[in-house]
């Protein structure tokens, strides 16, 4: 944001907001590393834990909506201020949606204790460390202000939209393989979804970064790959 | 340092006018523009007054430094700055206004419709561009009537029908049924945004093409300020408007350009919506963000 405001009260209040969405920003990336582990160390005391932290996400996104409509009111913010408050407003929905997602995970995790020998894809383990690394990238982005990351942040997103298509046949040769495994293999499938979310979520939350530091609006704009299919909803 | 213009340089770009359902048209906006993506709409307008290198001083201190600016008909352009900027020197260099005080001079050039102001007869060019100053300043010994006739008499002109003109000027500012009942009372006895509606009504039958008007609202409350900012927004189908303000999100509501003025010299003139979004200039983004000086 640059230089500092002539009312200090009024910088502190920006201060205040930036550092509850830093903070929230924090315990996203948490959620979801520790999602990560437990689907990969089948912890279910880990799992559970990031279940019961998703409260407090949810708490910091009411938190955060009521000092930016405060802000907004009493304020009345413009130019890169403006950019700023609105920009947290809609990113705030992204990490709440990143943290349910996470949550989603581990219960898949947790439903899939007492199966210690089944298929478990080191694809999808894979695929979970993209999409925390695009998450870890857009909050980086996002605390420096660089929009040259949130584009690259963002055009990563196919990458996973694809190794998440191509998981599909995968899962329906092994369902044929072994119809005793379709419980545990739609679990796979709904893991894979969720990691692909994440990923939609933190290009949400990386466009957005763009139109904080520049003040363009590039959702549903193909900036560089006109040939990029819109994300699937 | 030179004055940066983007309304100027991105020149103007054909397309279907303001208020027209352009925006429901596909078009790629343009490079300069894009704040909010596709739903800008493009830049046609005209000028109807321009300033080109407009240099104005009082005595040897120089107030404006070359300002280059256009004007645009049927449009309302705020000109916003810190006090001291030449905000209030600029609109009164429109109608020479500047002129009259001792030792104040300009060079440079003002055009309306493209004739140069300063080879016109002042008083015809005044009826022409009007001005509506910060304080209402209805003539006190006169009545509401009577101050809207004021300026035509002023001027030595006839007035063929005056009631029907003193009715249609004070229908005009939304007057006319608050002060119907009492035309021949003295303007004063009426309330400040009242009487502010009422100097404009004083403007409005001189019949002007262009409206000045400097801080309009900042002596008036805020309901009496929303009459006065309604009452902008309809004038500007009829008429050019130049107002200066210190209200920052006065100018955000009521203008379709904004210009930022800092020490004399223009910083940037855009779209109201691009400078209040995303200013091109840092001066300009730390004038309106407050984090200035």
């Amino acid at each position: 944001m640059g230089r500092m405001h002539t009312d200090r009260e009024y910088e502190a209040e920006l201060t205040a907001l930036r550092e509850r969405v830093l903070l929230m920003a924090a315990r996203v990336e948490e959620q979801v590393n520790g999602a990560l582990r437990a689907y990969q160390t089948q912890d279910s005391v880990l799992a559970e834990r990031v279940r019961q932290a998703d409260s407090q996400v949810d708490q910091l996104e009411v938190e955060i909506d009521g000092l930016c409509v405060q802000m907004l009111a009493r304020r009345q913010p413009v130019a890169s201020d403006l950019r700023f408050v609105t920009t947290i407003l809609k990113i705030v929905t992204d990490l709440e949606r990143i943290g349910d997602l996470a949550t989603s995970i581990c219960s898949r995790v947790l439903e899939l204790q007492g199966t210690p020998g089944a298929y478990r894809p080191s694809a999808l383990q894979d695929m979970g460390e993209a999409a925390r690394n695009m998450v870890r990238d857009a909050v980086d982005a996002l605390v420096a202000g660089d929009a040259r990351k949130a584009r690259e942040v963002s055009r990563r997103d196919q990458l996973i939209d694809e190794q998440h298509a191509a998981f599909f046949p995968i899962i329906a040769r092994q369902m044929e393989a072994t119809p005793s495994d379709f419980d545990h293999l739609m679990r796979m499938i709904s893991i894979s979804k969720a990691i692909e979310r994440i990923a939609d979520h933190a290009t949400n939350l990386a466009e957005m970064v763009v139109f904080m530091v520049e003040g363009r609006d590039v959702r549903h704009v193909h900036e560089d790959k006109p040939e990029r299919k819109q994300r699937a909803e | 340092m030179s004055t940066t213009n983007s309304v100027v340089a991105s020149g103007s770009v054909s397309g279907a006018p303001w208020g027209s359902d352009a925006h429901l048209q596909v078009v790629p906006p343009p490079p300069s523009l894009g704040a909010l993506g596709a739903m800008v709409e493009p830049l046609h307008e005209s000028a109807k007054m321009s300033a080109v290198g407009l240099r104005a001083s009082f005595g040897a201190r120089e107030i404006l430094k070359g300002i280059s600016i256009p004007l645009y008909e049927k449009h309302v352009t705020a000109i916003i700055g810190p006090s001291g900027c030449g905000k209030s020197t600029f609109i009164r260099c429109l109608n020479r206004m500047h002129e009259v005080v001792s030792g104040a001079t300009s060079v440079g050039q003002v055009h309306l419709d493209g004739q140069d102001i300063f080879s016109m007869d002042p008083v015809r060019l005044r009826r022409r561009v009007g001005m509506v100053f910060q304080k209402p300043n209805p003539f006190p010994t006169m009545s509401i009537r009577d101050n809207v006739l004021a300026g035509l008499r002023l001027n030595g002109l006839k007035v063929a029908e005056p009631d029907a003109l003193v009715e249609r000027a004070l229908r005009q500012v939304a007057l006319w049924d608050e002060v119907k009942d009492g035309i021949h009372r003295s303007g004063l006895s009426l309330s400040g945004g009242q009487q502010q509606r009422l100097c404009i009504a004083r403007t409005l039958a001189m019949e002007p093409e262009v409206i000045l008007m400097d801080e309009p609202c900042s002596a008036l409350d805020p309901i009496a300020t929303a009459r006065v900012e309604e009452l902008i927004h309809e004038l500007k189908k009829d008429y050019t408007i130049v107002i200066v303000t210190h209200n920052m999100q006065q100018a955000a509501r009521v203008a379709d350009y904004t210009a930022f003025f800092y020490m004399g010299e223009l910083i940037e003139h855009d779209r109201t919506d691009v400078i209040f979004t995303r200013p091109a200039q840092q001066r300009t983004e730390d004038y309106i963000t407050g984090r200035f000086g």
